[in-house]
């Protein structure tokens, strides 16, 4: 067992929070409460991304992660207006079974990964940090191709996004608004 | 020395990924659904950049802000299925999401 730093403290404080607000999120009646809980979560996890000194990633965590794609989130649940789940999710036996699995996941992660075969490699915090600098040379230099190619992803998303959720006119029905001009 | 064992990273890691493996099991809301996605996206995350911390490599950054990218557009996508599907069957239960035709 490490002696119990300051930085310890931090870390497991974080952690519990984390965690607080994953279970909160999976357990929430509430899908408006759900998503507040996940950009909680996202902010927890950026806060673990500045303490090991990546702040490209920690901002990039908190501006795409728990701004835009929360927003969207939470725009498409007021848009459809499920915030409360109209009936009991009926699926006990599921349910059950899942939860047991996950814990038993959980215990064999605890007992790897702590108890039999702790690596001996550690996470510093307060040490070097990885600049943008560093980050933007590689992904012109090394990583080029793949940079390039999720430009392209993005391009597909943008418009298969706006593909599906085209509205189709009925084709008797397309005259109607150029008559009113 | 500022140091926390890999251990704990790693058991964060799971506990949370852990979490969203459950949350898209149980949950029949298709938005909670996703929601446990980005939990499991974020998990995995947080052990690249924890590797790429303690091997003092900045290539495992490279490859989260990859996997933010590819959440990113596979959230656009998702939610425009899901605004597409509740505006045919005016239900966004995944129960009744059974046949891709109509």
């Amino acid at each position: 067992m490490p002696v119990i730093t300051l930085q310890l403290v931090i870390f497991i404080t974080v952690a519990a929070l984390a965690i607080a607000s994953a279970l909160g999120m999976l357990f929430s009646r509430n899908t408006v409460y759900s998503a507040l809980l996940l950009v909680f979560n996202f902010t927890t996890v950026a806060f673990l991304y500045f303490m090991m000194g990546a702040p490209f990633i920690g901002l990039a965590q908190i501006t795409v992660y728990a701004g835009a794609i929360m927003v969207l989130f939470l725009f498409v649940i007021m848009l459809l207006g499920t915030e409360q789940i109209a009936r009991i999710e009926q699926l006990s036996a599921q349910s059950v079974a899942a939860v047991l699995l996950g814990l038993v996941i959980i215990t064999e992660a605890v007992v790897v990964f702590l108890l039999r075969n702790p690596t001996s490699l550690v996470v510093t915090s307060g040490g070097d940090v990885v600049s943008v600098n560093e980050i933007g040379g590689l992904l012109y230099s090394q990583y080029l191709l793949p940079f390039e190619i999720t430009s392209f992803i993005l391009l597909v998303a943008v418009v298969g996004a706006i593909i599906l959720t085209k509205q189709e006119k009925p084709a008797g029905k397309a005259v109607e608004g150029e008559v009113k001009k | 020395m500022n140091t926390i064992p890999m251990s704990y990273y790693l058991v964060l890691s799971a506990v949370m990924f852990t979490l969203g493996a459950i949350g898209v099991i149980i949950r029949r809301n298709p938005l909670v659904m996703f929601m446990s996605l980005e939990l499991m996206f974020n998990a995995a995350n947080l052990t690249f950049v924890a590797f790429s911390n303690a091997f003092g490599n900045a290539n495992g950054q490279i490859f989260v802000f990859f996997v933010m990218v590819v959440a990113a557009a596979e959230v656009a996508v998702g939610l425009a299925l899901i605004v597409a599907i509740f505006r045919t069957r005016h239900s966004i239960d995944i129960d009744l999401m059974n046949t891709l035709k109509n």
